[in-house]
């Protein structure tokens, strides 16, 4: 079986998740830029003494696809990378896959990973 | 009168008009950083079509409204040297036959002015007016309000030192000219307080934009604001230092006190964010820019560099608080022409009458130059305000200025141009929720 492991972590932090996931021998992974909050919040932005509320604020999202018995590892060392211990941080999760093709060869499973 | 022709005066000449050519792209840039990213070529586009078009009025009879043979004080004879046919070096208008420089360089160094003052204007009504309207608006506009401006200040009209001008009839004449003539170096009524009582004007009839006050409206592209101020600052020094008409010590002095007034209210504004707002921020330098050059454009000429920086420091702070004023009155001046260039023109023409080395109340000249400089400033604001307001009205009725709330939503520079300035406009932007 197969799970998705998604983590929304500091835009500042993603070249040493992504050194420390490949390290840990994922093979590949997706990234997207995105926005959001959690107990972070927004900030504060003033335009000729004009004040903006920012509420999101810019996010990176990346998505990997890995084996049941390496998702522990795999979470451990993104968890391990992208931490600095401020608010804001960042949430991973994990959801299992029904299915994972490879649209080269159209192999199913853990053999498309 | 035989005409002697003066190289260096007339290259100084043909640089300053270029200069000041310049500074309407540069305006666009300005204005374009400032909007949202969905309206900057609209905004852009308003500074370019103001160009185009007053470019050619001017040509065929802006000039001769502007320096042709007096009518009435007010405005000159339009068909005097239409499309400047008959347009010799020594014609009367060419205030600058004295000077050895040709007719023909006068005429372009001023066509540059008519353009940028009604390009000003357009920062006020971003985001939501036909552009259609725009163009004639500026078309009848330069002609009702500019033109006869121009000739009521520079052209020997009413709000200049002639002997028959309101300037001579408060405080009388000597020699056949006011006792006590008003000063406008560069263009402080005619081309600062014009603008900026347009755009309030102008505003009050067009209103607000949608979602003003309420919606997110931050610059888009500060960077683009700081060329943009960097460029007005460079084609400056042609609308100062070239108003003195040759290459002489008084273009060297105007040099200077562009240069100082501006550096001090760049200065003045940012010290006013840092107290106020906590943070001394880049539009704010390129606000306080700005504000520093509209300012010292009336007084370039009368002031000592001392005195600018006093002129300039003055500006930059009363412009950055004046621009908070539409939030409490409520008018949508989308770019804040009222409170730079309103706010700063009338700072720079009436601080004349305290600054001025030779006539200013700080320098033992009295106050009379004080109550002229506030009359002038008056009669610009009441004349150009309701020139603006007929007009405004007018076209209000017939063409209508608003686009519709539709594409003021979507944006309009995808209805109205049909194009949209960034490939990936709205992907990965950040999302504003709340305005304060």
């Amino acid at each position: 079986m197969t799970k998705l492991v998604t983590a929304v972590i500091q835009p500042h932090r993603l070249d040493d998740v992504k050194s420390a996931l490949e390290a840990a021998g994922v093979r590949g992974l997706t990234v997207s830029e995105a926005s959001g909050y959690g107990r972070q919040r927004g900030h504060t932005e003033v335009y000729r003494g004009a004040e903006y509320t920012v509420d999101l604020v810019p996010k990176v999202r990346i998505d990997v696809l890995v084996g049941d018995e390496d998702v522990a590892s795999v979470t451990d060392v993104l968890v391990k990378a992208a931490q600095t211990g401020k608010i804001g941080d960042g949430k991973v999760w994990v959801v299992p896959v029904d299915d994972v093709v490879r649209v080269r060869t159209g192999e199913h499973g853990d053999d498309a990973l | 009168m035989e005409f002697a022709l003066d190289t260096g005066n007339t290259a100084w000449m043909l640089t300053s008009a270029a200069l000041v050519l310049l500074m309407t792209p540069a305006l666009a840039f300005f204005y374009g950083g400032m909007v949202r990213g969905k309206s900057v070529l609209n905004m852009m586009m308003m500074s370019f079509g103001a160009l185009g078009l007053v470019g050619i009025i001017y040509v065929l009879w802006g000039y001769s409204m502007s320096f042709g043979s007096d009518v009435g004080g007010f405005f000159g004879n339009p068909f005097d040297v239409f499309g400047l046919q008959d347009l010799s070096d020594t014609d009367p208008s060419n205030l600058l036959s004295g000077s050895g420089v040709p007719s023909l360089v006068w005429v372009g160094f001023q066509l540059t002015f008519a353009v940028i003052t009604v390009a000003l204007i357009s920062g006020a009504i971003a985001d939501r007016t036909k552009f259609a309207t725009w163009l004639v608006f500026a078309g009848i506009w330069v002609t009702l309000s500019y033109f006869p401006l121009a000739h009521m200040v520079w052209g020997g009209g009413f709000l200049s030192g002639s002997e028959d001008g309101l300037a001579a009839k408060i405080f009388g004449t000597t020699d056949g000219a006011a006792t006590v003539a008003p000063i406008d170096f560069a263009g402080g009524t005619v081309v600062h307080i014009n603008a900026g009582i347009a755009a309030l004007v102008l505003v009050t009839i067009i209103g607000k934009r949608k979602g003003f006050g309420k919606e997110p409206m931050r610059p888009h592209n500060l960077p683009f604001v700081m060329l943009g101020a960097a460029l007005l600052w460079f084609g400056w020094f042609g609308f100062n230092a070239g108003s003195a008409g040759a290459a002489n010590e008084t273009a060297g002095l105007a040099w200077m006190n562009t240069t100082v007034a501006t550096c001090a209210a760049m200065l003045g504004w940012l010290l006013t964010e840092k107290i106020r707002d906590k943070h001394a921020t880049s539009l704010g330098a390129a606000s306080g820019v700005v504000a520093g050059l509209v300012a010292i454009t009336p007084a370039a000429g009368a002031l000592s560099p001392v005195g600018s920086i006093f002129l300039g420091a003055i500006a930059g702070v009363l412009c950055a608080l004046a621009v908070g004023l539409k939030y409490k009155f409520g008018y949508d001046d989308s770019l804040d022409v009222v409170g730079v260039h309103l706010v700063g023109g009338v700072v720079g023409t009436v601080l004349i009458g305290f600054f001025s080395t030779g006539t200013g109340v700080f320098y033992g000249g009295g106050w009379d130059q004080l109550v002229i400089q506030i009359v002038i400033a008056l009669s610009a604001i009441i004349f150009s305000g309701v020139i603006t307001l007929v007009v405004g009205l007018a076209l209000k009725a017939t063409m209508g200025w608003r686009i519709s709330e539709e594409v003021e939503v979507g944006g309009i520079d995808l209805a109205v141009h049909g194009e949209t300035a960034y490939e990936t406009l709205g992907v990965g932007a950040r999302v504003v929720t709340e305005v304060k």
